[in-house]
């Protein structure tokens, strides 16, 4: 699969320009910073489904604190991000719900939510300082690809360089035997649907920042599947105990250049759902073969 | 419920057998008390309109929920049916320019078809049925953009068509995608508790190594299963064509999610080897009421319509939870 993923990275880079190609890795951000939490999750041999609609909340609650500055827009947003994790991590750890319908009400009611705080209407933003999260540039690096950069780089130390990480691959791998392990199961649990949450919120701030709008109707839609895809296509399997983060990120960065390239060929969107969707059994299918070796 | 659900309750008081009938019962309980108070409050909702109209979008979702109850049951999943349902009404409305035969038989055929890969991939190879039927919605979706020009084409049913009848047409003054919902789900229900084919679904989502070991068709259950959902989505989406007379592209996005929580609401669990059709029929109906409850509250912000369905969803789950945890200890 490294093959296809190289492959397509070169075959892709020939006729992308170097504008081209940032507005690519742009585009991508906000799924790669879903994903990352979504391959957490997954390593615990959860799912979240939320993140969405977490998204969705996230940007209603920016333009009503944007009057406090842009700092506390954000802290805000996050905040809210962080909550819903608590909810969905309780539900899951706590009572033992599972995953996909703990995260499956989550996700129904919190877009109504982010709809009744907006009164269900896009509201355009005009503040400088915060619409510069979306467009600005440091070091001639768009600030959304240096934040999911950062977070990367972040999930991967955390999966490989700290107890939590080992905790999580073992929670993962095996419940039962991590419980008689006496690892602290609930709190991992809980931790992984609190990170989604965050990660899923700083994704709703970077994009209302890009869009220069709030819009809790269509913000986020459908996000859950495209970061279980990326999260899938990048080798972290669905049954849990392991975490792939730069997978993740290719996986993110190869489904955006995959979409970008079929449609500078002149190739319609509806080709290239039906191309994503032969990727993603593809890719699931060699992982399948891989694992069973 | 399965046989083994029901010695779990002789075995243990009193207390815990109400706790049962709370569990299995629990939506048909507040379904009935939601009617009651909707009909004192809403002087309109107990109009013979309001109820006929109830009635006829429930239908909808009913078809596509019966699906996905005997897909769940098995302990499997199945994403795709929203795509494929959006996907049914443009094949109909396309197909009925060609006659009432065509606009019924080709979506049909392709949905099964849909269904039968879905399927094939899940039986055959072992992947996820999460993910395979993931991608499948993806293909149905840009199948149907692929047959409407990127969704610039509206398909239109040819007014004065018999097929319209489907959708529009009435029986004793109700319609006749209800007796159709109507009869599937008795269909369902036999099938479901007085087949081999039944037992065979139940066996699957119970404990799948078993299944096999027992020497059931394991394999063609499966591909069963997913042919008779992409169908029944299918189906759905013919109906809704004949009922708004074209083919609507946008439809069908998130029904998946509307379909799994009816059926959760309904009693069947998600881990699979129990559940039952006239619960996820009970879980259709409490969505329509809530629907319409706040719709006839009217000053409420339709937007609360998304709220209250997901707290309910994780009320019904959260109580099932405890209850089945209280009974086990």
């Amino acid at each position: 699969m490294f093959v296809l993923l190289l492959f397509n990275l070169f075959f892709t880079e020939n006729f992308l320009s170097a504008a081209n190609f940032r507005t690519q890795l742009v585009q991508a951000a906000p799924v790669c910073i879903v994903a990352l939490g979504m391959a957490l999750v997954i390593g615990t041999e959860g799912i979240d489904l939320s993140v969405g609609s977490v998204m969705s909340v996230a940007a209603a609650l920016v333009p009503l604190y944007l009057g406090a500055g842009p700092v506390t827009a954000v802290i805000v947003a996050v905040i809210a991000g962080v909550v819903s994790g608590l909810f969905s991590g309780f539900l899951v750890a706590r009572l033992g719900i599972q995953p996909i319908i703990a995260t499956l009400a989550l996700l129904v009611g919190g877009r109504g939510l982010a709809l009744v705080i907006a009164h269900g209407q896009l509201v355009e933003l005009h503040n400088q300082d915060f619409l510069a999260l979306g467009t600005g540039e440091v070091a001639g690096i768009p600030v959304m690809v240096l934040v999911a950069a950062v977070l990367a780089a972040l999930a991967g130390l955390l999966v490989r360089r700290t107890t939590f990480g080992r905790h999580l691959v073992a929670v993962g791998g095996n419940r039962p035997a991590a419980t008689l392990a006496g690892l602290p199961v609930k709190r991992v649990l809980m931790g992984v649907y609190v990170i989604s949450g965050a990660l899923a919120a700083i994704a709703g701030v970077l994009s209302t920042a890009r869009l220069g709008a709030s819009d809790p109707n269509d913000l986020g839609l459908l996000m859950e599947l495209s970061a279980i895809t990326a999260v899938v296509v990048g080798g972290t399997p669905l049954t849990g105990g392991r975490v792939r983060v730069l997978g993740t990120v290719f996986g993110a960065l190869l489904m955006q250049l995959v979409h970008a390239t079929l449609i500078k060929h002149n190739l319609p969107d509806s080709a290239a759902q039906m191309v994503q969707a032969a990727i993603i059994v593809a890719a699931v299918y060699v992982a399948r073969e891989r694992s069973s070796r | 419920m399965t046989a083994v659900t029901e010695t779990d309750t002789a075995g243990s008081g009193r207390g815990a057998q109400f706790a049962g009938v709370i569990q299995r019962q629990g939506a048909a309980v507040v379904l009935v008390l939601g009617i009651i108070a909707a009909w004192f409050a809403f002087p309109r909702f107990g109009s013979a309109d309001n109820l006929r109209d109830l009635a006829l979008q429930g239908s909808f979702l009913a078809v596509i929920a019966l699906g996905m109850t005997f897909v769940i049951i098995s302990g499997g999943i199945d994403l795709s049916v929203g795509s494929v349902y959006a996907l049914g009404g443009v094949l109909a409305a396309y197909g009925s320019q060609y006659g009432l035969l065509v606009a019924i038989v080709l979506p049909l055929v392709v949905c099964a078809l849909i269904g039968l890969v879905n399927g094939l991939l899940i039986a055959r190879t072992k992947m996820a049925p999460f993910i395979v039927t993931l991608a499948s919605l993806l293909f149905a979706r840009g199948l149907l953009l692929a047959l409407t020009n990127e969704g610039a084409t509206t398909y239109k049913v040819p007014v004065g068509s018999a097929f319209l009848w489907l959708g529009q047409g009435t029986v004793f003054g109700i319609g006749v995608p209800v007796y159709l919902a109507l009869i599937l789900f008795a269909i369902g229900g036999v099938v479901l508790r007085r087949t081999r084919f039944g037992q065979s679904v139940f066996a699957l989502g119970g404990a799948e190594q078993s299944a096999l070991l027992m020497g059931l068709p394991v394999v063609r259950t499966k591909i069963a299963l997913y042919t008779l959902s992409g169908t029944l989505a299918g189906l759905a989406g013919v109906l809704t064509a004949a009922y708004l007379q074209s083919g609507v592209t946008v439809l069908g996005v998130g029904t998946e999610l509307d379909a799994i929580s009816v059926v959760v609401i309904g009693g069947t669990l998600l881990t699979g080897g129990a559940g039952t059709i006239i619960g996820t029929l009970v879980g259709v109906l409490l969505r329509i009421l809530i629907q319409n409850v706040i719709n006839q509250v009217g000053t409420l912000d339709s937007n609360y319509q998304t709220v209250v369905s997901g707290a309910f969803l994780l009320i019904v789950v959260v109580i099932q939870r405890l209850l089945a945890r209280s009974r086990r200890s």
